[in-house]
């Protein structure tokens, strides 16, 4: 009798505290959350809904927009620098991708036991640290055709350095080779992450199986570095879409903006020297936004289904 | 292990590999080096072309204080401390809390907030470009450090919450049930429970975060123009306009401009790696 006058009295307090509880848990994330979400939106999310309404107008940044509606939009569909653009951008994805296996090639080879290598590998990491200012200017140096690496080279058979910077075709290639400096380094360290989780026992087991080498990497190791791997293409490819700062430095478009990606051209027309049309801009960045949005819709659907899976 | 360790290999292999691996860093960090031999040449040197030689002179004391007397180097320097260290805790404080609510509270908009904070960490910059500067502008934070902070702050809470929502998820959840049970208020299970078991994802993201805003070259063209707030990033690129062919110069502030995040990271070499590589192994 006493025992179950007991179990009531705990079960209707339990429900007091659980009615209780669950108030108190809906309304405490949205306080933790408050200022991160507010800052959040008024400078990252809000912007984006604004830049694609500021496409719709022809606006100088100081006087009344005009709204032009897609006229913005019937310009760049016609706009040779802009497709000139777009061609770079494609150049800067296919050969930064390069950045992978190379990053690979180099885990690979300072993934071993020797004396000092740890210091080895952060000294190769080094290029990711610094700046790409620094690594701007470090390369226009090495590229300029009187003073540079280059031109000591051609100096040793007496050949005349090609003036990289200078010539049109070859400019996108210079810079990208500059921006790939930092990031194969930032991908062998993903590799390098990812070869120490390797299982041995699979490695052994593919050795007794006389696996060697390249039938061996491909077959055991390559799949174990999955997740890093998908990591070093997801950060190579925004890395190549977001490129500026090099352009920037080495050498602000040109010449004749043959050097320009949409990053560039956006700033470009929006806010330098060569005027300030804030809705051509920003009908530049809603394509390089909508490029983009490929990729982050589908990184969304990668993680929504590990979460899915995974809790 | 994979390649083969090659202690079971041969006894040339071994010898070729030690002899390989420092030529291989030397032609990796070949252009450092360059700028570090550049930054300590005369103006001489410079002027005849000797880039490769030996230098006639070791000038390090005369250039690198030249660097700092004949240009508004050092407040540019200044500028970026002052621009970067608010920023880190600012990020750091804002997604602490925002982690922690993504992670721990289980209610609807966890999930699609969660991706909202991811999705906004990998947009473009152009498309915030013109209404940043916008707002900026309007709310008087243009061309102030001030400025330049909270949007810093804003942008990387987007990483940074994904990093800590994850760390936190990690933790043991029974640790937060049973606080709850002792009647403990929720803040507090954040504040004395949850905070110090972050110190490894606080360490890892505050040197990360530090390397980002100090090298940000973007941001700081868009939203500084005067001198007073100007980071060294941007600045080096003025000075690189000024200082023509003046090679030596422009290596001593590359030198000087690399020198905090290098710095940070081999004094916290551990976390910093911890912080880059998160997911590269799971997930």
């Amino acid at each position: 009798m006493s025992m179950s006058n007991d179990s009531m009295a705990i079960h209707t307090s339990a429900n007091k505290q659980s009615f209780l509880r669950k108030n108190k848990l809906a309304i405490a994330p949205w306080l933790f959350l408050a200022p991160g979400l507010i800052m959040f939106i008024l400078y990252v999310i809000a912007p984006i809904f604004q830049s694609i309404w500021i496409s719709f107008f022809e606006w100088d940044g100081l006087s009344e927009k005009t709204w032009v509606g897609m006229a913005n939009y019937h310009e760049l569909f016609e706009d040779r620098d802009f497709y000139r653009s777009l061609k770079n951008n494609v150049i800067w994805l296919v050969m930064y991708m390069l950045a992978v296996p190379i990053g690979l090639f180099i885990a690979l080879f300072l993934n071993q036991n020797v004396w000092g290598i740890r210091l080895y590998k952060s000294l190769f990491f080094f290029p990711f640290v610094i700046s790409q200012v620094v690594v701007g200017l470090v390369f226009s140096w090495f590229y300029d055709p009187s003073n540079g690496i280059i031109a000591l080279i051609y100096s040793l058979w007496d050949g005349k350095p090609p003036a990289i910077l200078a010539n049109e075709d070859y400019v996108t290639y210079g810079i990208i080779a500059a921006g790939l400096w930092p990031q194969i380094a930032y991908c062998m360290i993903l590799f390098l992450t990812g070869l120490n989780n390797v299982s041995p026992d699979q490695v052994e087991a593919g050795r007794l199986d006389g696996a060697k080498g390249w039938r061996m990497l491909w077959h055991v190791i390559l799949p174990q570095l999955r997740p890093a791997t998908f990591i070093a293409v997801v950060v190579t490819v925004i890395g190549a879409l977001r490129s500026f700062d090099l352009i920037s430095i080495m050498t602000q478009g040109g010449p004749y903006g043959s050097s320009r990606v949409l990053a560039y051209y956006m700033y470009e027309t929006a806010l330098s020297e060569y005027g300030y049309r804030m809705g051509y801009g920003a009908a530049i960045a809603v394509i390089l936004f909508l490029i983009m949005m490929v990729y982050i819709s589908f990184l969304l659907w990668r993680m929504y289904q590990q979460e899915k899976s995974g809790g | 292990m994979f390649p083969q360790p090659l202690d079971k290999s041969s006894a040339a292999a071994q010898k070729s590999y030690k002899i390989a691996l420092p030529i291989a860093l030397f032609i990796w960090l070949l252009p450092l080096l360059a700028v570090m031999l550049t930054s300590i040449r005369s103006g001489g040197d410079i002027n005849s072309g000797n880039f490769w030689g030996m230098p006639t002179s070791i000038n390090f004391i005369e250039n690198y204080t030249a660097v700092f007397t004949q240009t508004e180097l050092g407040r540019y320097i200044w500028n970026s401390f002052r621009v970067t260290l608010p920023t880190v805790a600012l990020t750091l404080a804002l997604s602490c809390l925002s982690g922690y609510a993504l992670a721990i509270y289980r209610f609807k908009a966890s999930l699609p907030l969660f991706f909202l904070f991811v999705a906004g960490n990998f947009v473009p910059f152009q498309i915030l470009m013109v209404p940043v500067r916008e707002f900026s502008l309007q709310t008087g934070l243009y061309d102030t450090v001030t400025g330049l902070v909270m949007f810093h702050a804003a942008f990387q809470a987007g990483f940074c919450t994904l990093f800590m929502r994850n760390f936190i998820k990690a933790l043991p959840y029974e640790l937060i049930e049973s606080a709850r049970v002792e009647g403990v208020g929720e803040f507090k299970i954040f504040w004395y429970i949850v905070m110090p078991l972050m110190r490894p994802a606080i360490a890892a993201l505050a040197v990360l975060i530090f390397t980002f805003i100090w090298n940000d070259y973007f941001w700081a063209t868009v939203l500084v123009q005067g001198d007073h707030a100007l980071p060294i990033t941007a600045g080096l690129k003025t000075l690189n306009g000024q200082w023509i062919s003046q090679w030596h110069l422009v290596s001593a502030g590359s030198i000087l401009a690399a020198l905090p995040p290098v710095i940070m990271f081999f004094a916290m070499q551990k976390h910093f790696i911890a912080g880059l590589t998160l997911g590269a192994t799971k997930g």
